[in-house]
């Protein structure tokens, strides 16, 4: 090993600084909004956000889970995200499968079928007519999960992920007598989890944080998808108004800021603690598709 | 299957073509069955929610009215699309739109291509993996929570910057009524929200790199710096062509989901911060124009399917291994 020369270490403590700096960068917004959480509103209005609770409060977060509003919220991006990706995983796999299977005649044809709508589309207006006017799916939970269901682009990367292994594991299971079905959930998918892993994630993270598509179709307040909630707070007060109807003390002043942000942590929570879990994931199979691709 | 075809082949063909070309389709279909039938659902969700709205696109040709449908509608040709061009927002919202475009790529690549060339460099382990977990984090936050963030930093009072500024003696910026701050602020959030996250495909490429290279770089004596301009860099840039090709294929698409949430209906920000894709929606939902809008999305449908061809064409020429298609 040749030793490090001075500039060489020089130029590798500047990569550290650099990286810590921008990881700083990256984590400050979101510690600032945690911390001004749990600061008092009068502090809030007072001092402006902080990096710090100077006057520590859980107001916010009392009035948030008093009303049922959030666990409504919770309830439907909860059930959208694990009936979705439930949904978006079937479909995708079983598609993915029949298209790598070499002995499928059309299945270029089909490739092609699917790779087009990658290139073209019709386009927003077209698809709102279609899904509130022709489908009626306006105010439903499923107007979140069924337009969304499925993605070419995973698709591909799932495809091409079954198209890396080998044919004779299918080839002898056929001969053993199994069938295709039978072939895809009992052998294929098995060992194909870190694939299915990353998919999934990026499913699962698509329906967590959908909102915009409540925008156009949901009108019902029960439900408004978590995203969508946080989205409407910042505009209007209604939600804080609500919340903060039943309390009659004189003087009082709705949390107006607080909520928000007590709102909005709570939004992100459950993505922090599956983070790390899923982190290990999503980075080998992105490395994956990556070198393949 | 498949091996009598290649084992056989005198045998095989005649009997294929008595079949004819309908029969032999059908025969196709009842061989693989089960998988045909796995395949079929999927089939038709893109028949139902990507062909279908492509039909759709006569609306745009239409005077669209709720009432009469699709079917019932008049065609007046050309109409909308002149509407469109005959109002003079067309010029600015498309010049936003492939300026912030610009913007993102060229400073997203940048940044994600340094963050994977320090990370590798760096050699502790827990440094890096956490520094590595944070800076990944932001592209797993809605856009939506995003502008909870923004508002955090540069609401007028109360806001991190205009604190800091004060402190200085600097009087307060308006940053929620000055355009002129926001394709610098939106660069800085896309920065934060992308590069760590893009930074992987990097690193992959960079640790497909053969370490032989380097180890005889570093006995020749090269420095640290030298590796990096002489090995790393070049080995790069095919990714680096590839991805952003890939983007300039999009770049008349606004990045709707970030610029609705972050800018929602701020009138005073348009300026600069109004693109095709906020327009559309807007013509949509609040002028209930129908037809204008499907023309608007029309168009950018098309220029993008122009573009994508144009730069996959250009990317077999100079670089075959990384066309698309």
């Amino acid at each position: 090993m040749i030793k490090e020369s001075y500039s060489d270490r020089l130029l590798k403590g500047l990569f550290y600084l650099l990286i810590g700096l921008f990881s700083v960068y990256c984590i400050l917004p979101f510690w600032s909004v945690v911390a001004s959480s749990f600061t008092s509103e009068a502090s809030i209005v007072k001092n402006g956000y902080m990096f710090w609770p100077s006057d520590f409060s859980l107001e916010a977060y009392k009035m948030i889970f008093k009303d049922n509003t959030i666990y409504r919220a919770y309830g439907v991006t909860t059930f959208i995200t694990v009936v979705g990706t439930a949904m978006s995983m079937i479909l995708t796999s079983a598609m993915a499968y029949t298209l790598s299977v070499k002995s499928v005649k059309y299945r270029n044809h089909m490739a092609f079928y699917i790779y087009f709508t990658m290139l073209f589309h019709g386009g927003l207006v077209a698809s709102y007519l279609l899904i509130s006017k022709y489908l009626d799916m306006k105010d439903t939970i499923w107007v979140l999960i069924v337009p969304s269901m499925l993605s070419a682009w995973n698709m591909f990367l799932l495809r091409n992920f079954f198209a890396s292994i080998d044919d004779s594991i299918a080839e002898s299971a056929k001969i053993d007598g199994a069938n295709d079905v039978y072939i895809l959930f009992r052998i294929i998918l098995p060992i194909s989890l870190p694939a299915m892993a990353t998919i999934g994630l990026f499913y699962a993270l698509g329906y967590w944080n959908k909102w915009f598509d409540a925008v156009l179709y949901i009108n019902n307040k029960d439900l408004y998808p978590l995203q969508y909630l946080i989205q409407r707070i910042m505009n209007n007060l209604d939600y804080i108004n609500q919340i903060s109807a039943d309390v009659s003390l004189p003087n009082f002043i709705a949390p107006a800021m607080t909520v928000r942000l007590a709102t909005t942590v709570v939004t992100i929570g459950p993505i922090i603690f599956l983070y790390p879990f899923l982190q290990k994931y999503f980075v080998k199979g992105l490395m994956v598709g990556a070198v393949k691709g | 299957m498949s091996n009598t075809a290649v084992s056989l082949p005198e045998q095989a063909y005649p009997e294929r073509k008595n079949r004819g070309k309908f029969g032999a389709f059908l025969f196709e279909l009842f061989k693989n069955k089960f998988l045909y039938l796995l395949a079929l659902p999927g089939m038709i969700w893109f028949f139902i929610f990507a062909y279908l709205p492509m039909g759709g696109i006569v609306i745009a040709f239409q005077d669209f009215k709720a009432m009469k449908g699709i079917t019932g509608s008049e065609f007046v040709g050309l109409k909308n699309f002149q509407f469109f061009f005959r109002s003079s927002d067309w010029i600015q919202i498309v010049t936003n739109t492939v300026f912030l475009n610009v913007l993102f790529i060229v400073f997203n690549t940048l940044a994600a291509v340094t963050i994977a060339i320090m990370v590798t460099e760096m050699g502790g382990k827990w440094f890096k993996k956490i520094t590595q977990s944070i800076m990944i984090f932001p592209h797993f936050l809605s856009w939506t929570v995003v502008a909870m963030f923004v508002m955090a930093f540069v609401a007028t009072d109360g806001g991190f910057v205009n604190q800091i500024l004060s402190m200085f003696g600097i009087a307060p910026v308006q940053f929620l009524s000055s355009p002129a701050y926001w394709p610098f602020i939106l660069v800085l959030l896309k920065v934060w929200h992308g590069a760590g996250f893009g930074s992987i495909v990097y690193m992959a490429t960079i640790s497909g790199i053969n370490p032989d290279i380097y180890e005889s770089a570093s006995i020749d004596g090269a420095s640290r710096l030298q590796k990096i301009r002489y090995i790393t860099l070049p080995l790069l840039k095919p990714t680096v062509i590839l991805l952003t090709i890939l983007a300039v294929g999009g770049i008349f698409n606004g990045d709707f989901g970030m610029i609705y949430a972050i800018i929602g209906r701020n009138p005073m920000l348009y300026p600069t911060t109004d693109v095709i894709d906020t327009y559309l929606f807007r013509a949509m939902m609040d002028l209930g124009d129908m037809s204008m809008s499907a023309a608007i999305g029309f168009m950018q449908s098309l220029v993008g399917f122009i573009l994508v061809l144009t730069v996959n064409y250009i990317a077999k020429k100079v670089a075959p291994e990384s066309a698309i298609f």
